[in-house]
């Protein structure tokens, strides 16, 4: 088969396998958060939480009505031919899976109004991409939605402020957030680069499961420091109190300008999905974070 | 915690029974409204045109459905709740207009809903967000969809539930607001954290 072809039909299943069952992670992070939920209400949420993956799973229906804005991100090798038909190949899968997994249309024109009906429209399907040396594609969707979204914050900080300035921005943004985001949330964190660079960073560190930390361990510190500062909060699962609100914080960076501080807060919903797949330069497919079909 | 069963249409009488942080689970008929339904209603309202069905007593369920047409018929495949902030705009001359007795959605309301829902004798219900299977598998039918040409997501699909639920009363219909109570606590504790982090000034 040809790349093409086996690139439409892998992104068709990414989609259908994110959108249905939740990273295993995710889900541990979930089983473990309402073993240790102290609050009563909180406690029902994260079991109608727990029970609705299980649903999903048996019935193979979206875990979430929601299925997002479809955001691919493709690490393509060099040495890969016809790359200038990916785009086209991703298209046609996302067509294919709005109508039969089913995923709901979610691309809406800004000025008419108008629902494409398809998830498809002006740059959407999103590519966000990566060219790497080699001959292999590693693809990954990241169906994200929309109450999750618009919480997302960016702000160019002070320098001086250093990391205290982050802190306070995270936590302020989680108490903004509060209810609205579908708590408990993960946190992607974006740090430096310039104001479009943050959030890009922010929204990729969801990527990062929530069992493997950061490969920084000084980051790791902090990751771990704000995520017990901003369980203190008690927003709790789905905003009605309790002492589980974000379940995991990813912090990346990139160098910032002397007089700039950008930094952005992406926040994810609990049922925080996405799936990878890898794609050889012989046509195997290889799928990462789900068993195959 | 009282755990109540209603059919619909409610009546104004049984919704002042509920108090905050009971449980609800509601069977009859719902409605999915969002923001252009919303919108749509009490514009009809405002020049005297009826509304495709009558909400007296129903449940109007803050949802964009994913739905499959199969051999003629729509089945919802997956109806989560949407974040119910963005329809405070309109919610208080939407109960008042239309005395429907419950609305369902996630992230609660704020102060003008709540004001609304003591007035005139409706819930707010929160429906735990993502949760999309849990709530598809408690409707039965779909009976019909009106405005379809606001698309799949904001148009008013009218459905048959049964026991549609847990829904946590989180403001009642006597100016009780769990969410503003948790916003309330969560603002207490944001000096704790300030100071955890070393950000006390």
């Amino acid at each position: 088969m040809e790349t093409v072809k086996i690139v439409e039909k892998v992104a068709f299943n990414l989609l259908k396998q994110a959108v249905i069952y939740l990273p295993k992670d995710v889900k541990q992070a979930l089983q473990k958060a309402h073993a240790e939920e102290t609050s009563k209400t909180g406690k029902t949420q994260l079991r109608a939480i727990l029970d609705n993956v299980e649903f999903a799973e048996k019935y193979q229906a979206p875990i979430c009505q929601d299925t997002g804005t479809i955001i691919f991100y493709i690490k393509a090798g060099a040495m890969v031919k016809d790359l200038d038909k990916i785009e086209g190949a991703l298209t046609k899968a996302t067509r294919r899976a709005t109508e039969e997994v089913p995923i709901r249309p979610n691309a809406v024109n800004p000025f008419t109004q108008k629902n494409s009906g398809d998830n498809t429209g002006r740059m959407i399907p999103y590519i966000n991409w990566e060219i790497v040396s080699g001959d292999e594609i590693q693809m990954t969707v990241l169906p994200k939605g929309g109450g999750s979204e618009n919480v997302c914050v960016m702000g160019m900080l002070v320098p001086g402020e250093g990391t205290r300035g982050v802190k306070k921005f995270i936590v302020d943004a989680v108490l903004k957030a509060g209810s609205k985001p579908c708590p408990p949330n993960i946190l992607g964190i974006g740090i430096g680069g310039g104001s479009d660079i943050a959030m890009k960073t922010a929204k990729k560190a969801l990527l990062r499961p929530l069992n493997i930390p950061n490969p920084d361990t000084e980051i790791a510190k902090l990751e771990k420091e704000i995520l017990e500062a901003v369980n203190m909060t008690g927003i709790g699962p789905m905003g009605l109190g309790g002492k589980t609100t974000v379940l995991g914080i990813n912090i990346d960076y990139a160098h910032r300008h002397p007089a700039s501080y950008p930094a952005a807060v992406a926040f994810n919903c609990w049922a925080a999905r996405r799936a990878t797949a890898r794609i050889s330069s012989d046509g195997t497919v290889e799928y990462l974070t789900h068993k195959v079909e | 915690m009282t755990i109540y069963r209603f059919k619909t249409p409610i009546s104004e009488a049984e919704i002042r029974k509920l108090k905050v942080n009971d449980v609800l689970y509601v069977s009859g008929t719902m409605v999915t409204a969002r923001d252009q339904a919303h919108k749509r209603a009490l514009e009809y309202f405002r020049q005297g045109k009826p509304l495709p069905i009558k909400l007296e007593g129903l449940a109007v369920f803050h949802c964009g459905p994913i739905v499959k047409k199969k051999e003629g018929r729509w089945t919802i495949v997956a109806a989560g709740p949407t974040t119910s902030t963005r329809m405070d705009i309109f919610e208080d001359e939407f109960i008042k207009n239309f005395q429907v007795r419950v609305i369902i959605g996630k992230g609660g309301m704020g102060k003008r809903t709540t004001e609304a829902t003591a007035k005139y004798g409706a819930v707010y219900g929160a429906f735990t967000g993502g949760a999309a299977i849990l709530a598809a598998k408690a409707i039965n039918n779909v009976k019909k969809v009106e405005w379809f040409d606001l698309g799949m997501p904001e148009a008013m699909w009218i459905l048959e539930v049964e026991e549609f639920g847990p829904l946590v009363v989180a403001i009642d219909s006597h100016g009780n607001n769990l969410f503003m109570e948790v916003e309330k606590k969560v603002e207490q504790n944001k000096q704790k954290i300030y100071q955890k982090l070393g950000l006390s000034s």
